[in-house]
């Protein structure tokens, strides 16, 4: 197995009163895609979140190219080169798809190849450059925010549930979009519960339950094993597809 | 060029472009087209409540920041002024000084109060700013030796820009040519510059950035923006602004008290402008406050002719009676957040879309 981008090492996290996080040790390889797999209220998008800072852990150790990040604040942590890709998508409503892009590139406009070759990812992007985001179907919503996150090249991408409430045809491009992207040098941490898009991208899968990892591996034994993902999840992929 | 100028933030609207143009044309040749000192103190009022709203509006509408310590940074830009003038004599280094004094101390001030109570809820920030705003007005009120107290500052200006102070022997278009007019249009001038810097930075990668923090600030701290900074930087601006359009209502009027710059009653009618222009849009502070001035201005005299017109039907001139101008002022703004809720601007510009 490849060396580990970013370890978690018996991290808890509390949100208010409740324990949501019970010490999750995780091991995301560089290079590749690592699926986070788990029931609803598992935990998956705590984990994403206490990742990013957005929750602090209350205990545990977070490592990013070996480096302790579970201290630092949401900024920091994004300038190291994690990105995020939020469930709720987290498109800013009222600028344009244009000004939403730019203002992910932090290190000034990005260069013309990159974002052509974002717009090839996503098509209708271009069309609606210069159109108020929140304007957008939900579909393209969630083209701009995995865009906006690759709009400069990222080490790491945290992306919860692309695919969640989207039609059949936009799934078959998110998931091309992303197949392209792995071929990139970036590792993705993807949260996600259309099994055929994780059997079809992942590369290793780490499967949550009551806020701990009860499996770690690599995703092509577990789409192997019926027998594995029934007693892990309590029903087999076939069964999500 | 034109669009240069404006940063290239079109009104987007044919009706709005003229209501705009009309304004600016109005508030340019004033002087001129409505002479008179009333009018002409109109004017002056309106320019600098454009300016004063707008820099509210910076706050508010871009940044979604609720603060009611707005007067006070626009008192402290009056009474730095004021203060100057009044200890220096009337040149206008000391008014220069004073104004950058002003200015300076209104940005510390801001600074503060961004960096200890932006982190707290926006609840929480505007019950801080209210104290805060609260306090100061007491302070000033109290330190009567200092600030003349409730009674204010009566002081001189530089004498070009006294109605003493003559340019010109011949008058033009039957207006004197004298330091009045050259300081209605120092007034003017600044009030158009600070306005289209306003409009500069809310069109900068700064001001998308804080369209962002108002849209999602979890969001943008995960893209790698420091939400404090932003809104902190937002406040120190908005401050710095409100305190030069007080630094020029002080040389307007030649008085600065507590009445003029710091009351809570100013700091409501800077909100109702906002929202009856339209937050976020800077050209709703254009349009907020003319309309709401001349209301306060001219709607009692117009009840006056209205109530004399209809004499001899009982109620209803009873109903329009001038002493009654606040109870239609009221209704007025009323009707108006009513059939616009998203302000006169957004409205316009809701129809071409």
């Amino acid at each position: 197995m490849p060396e580990a981008l970013l370890t978690l090492d018996g991290v808890h996290t509390h949100i208010g009163p409740y324990h949501i996080l019970h010490g999750v040790d995780l091991e995301v390889p560089a290079g590749g895609v690592a699926m986070l797999l788990g029931r609803n209220g598992a935990g998956k998008t705590t984990t994403l979140r206490t990742i990013m800072g957005l929750w602090k852990a209350s205990a545990g150790t977070i490592r990013f190219h070996g480096r302790d990040i579970a201290g630092l604040d949401t900024p920091a942590i994004a300038k190291l080169g994690i990105a995020f890709v939020p469930e709720d998508m987290g498109i800013f409503t009222d600028l344009t798809v244009q000004e939403n892009m730019m203002l992910a590139a932090r290190s000034g406009a990005p260069d013309r190849p990159r974002l052509n070759w974002i717009c090839d990812l996503f098509p209708p992007l271009r069309t609606f450059w210069h159109s108020p985001a929140g304007t957008l179907s939900g579909g393209q919503k969630q083209m701009l925010s995995v865009a906006r996150a690759i709009i400069e090249p990222r080490a790491l991408i945290l992306i919860d549930e692309p695919t969640k409430g989207l039609a059949p045809a936009i799934i078959k491009a998110m998931t091309a979009a992303l197949r392209q992207l792995k071929e990139t040098d970036t590792t993705i941490l993807l949260v996600e519960q259309n099994f055929s898009m994780a059997r079809a991208l992942g590369d290793t899968v780490a499967v949550m339950d009551d806020g701990r990892i009860i499996h770690e591996g690599d995703m092509a034994d577990l789409s192997a094993d019926a027998g594995l993902q029934e007693r892990l999840m309590g029903l087999s992929l076939e069964a999500h597809q | 060029m034109l669009v240069r100028i404006i940063s290239g933030d079109m009104p987007r609207s044919r009706l709005l472009s003229l209501i705009v143009l009309v304004i600016g044309f109005s508030l340019l040749f004033a002087p001129f087209l409505f002479p008179g000192i009333k009018s002409l103190d109109t004017a002056a009022r309106i320019a600098i409540f454009i300016v004063l709203v707008a820099s509210y509006d910076l706050l508010l509408g871009y940044t979604g920041i609720v603060s009611f310590a707005h007067t006070m940074f626009y008192g402290i830009g009056a009474y730095g002024t004021a203060l100057a003038l009044d200890a220096w004599g009337p040149s206008f280094w000391a008014m220069g000084l004073g104004t950058l004094l002003g200015a300076l101390v209104a940005a510390v001030l801001a600074l503060l109060i961004g960096l200890f109570s932006l982190r707290v809820r926006a609840i929480f920030f505007a019950m801080v700013t209210l104290a805060i705003a609260s306090a100061f007005a007491v302070l000033v009120s109290q330190m009567s030796a200092f600030t003349g107290g409730e009674d204010g500052l009566t002081y001189r200006i530089p004498r070009e820009l006294t109605p003493a102070f003559r340019l010109m022997t011949d008058k033009i278009l039957d207006v004197s040519i004298n330091g009045r007019l050259l300081a209605y249009y120092l007034i003017f001038f600044c009030a158009l510059v600070l306005f289209l810097v306003l409009l500069r930075i809310v069109n900068s990668p700064f001001g998308t950035t804080l369209k962002a923090v108002r849209d999602n600030s979890f969001r943008a701290e995960a893209i790698g923006y420091r939400v404090i900074w932003y809104r902190t930087g937002a406040t120190v601006l908005s401050a710095v602004v409100a305190a030069l359009a007080g630094s020029l209502l002080a040389i307007w009027l030649r008085y600065t008290g507590p009445a003029t710059t710091l009351s809570m009653e100013i700091m409501i009618n800077i909100l109702l402008m906002v929202v009856i222009g339209g937050m976020g849009t800077m050209y709703g502070a254009v349009v907020g406050a003319t309309i709401f001035i001349l209301a306060q201005t001219y709607l009692q005299d117009l009840m006056g002719i209205a109530s004399k017109a209809t004499d001899g039907i009982p109620l209803l001139s009873e109903l329009i009676a001038p002493e009654r101008w606040l109870l239609w002022l009221g209704v007025l703004f009323i009707l108006s957040v009513y059939f616009f809720p998203t302000g006169i601007v957004g409205r316009l510009r809701g129809e071409v879309k």
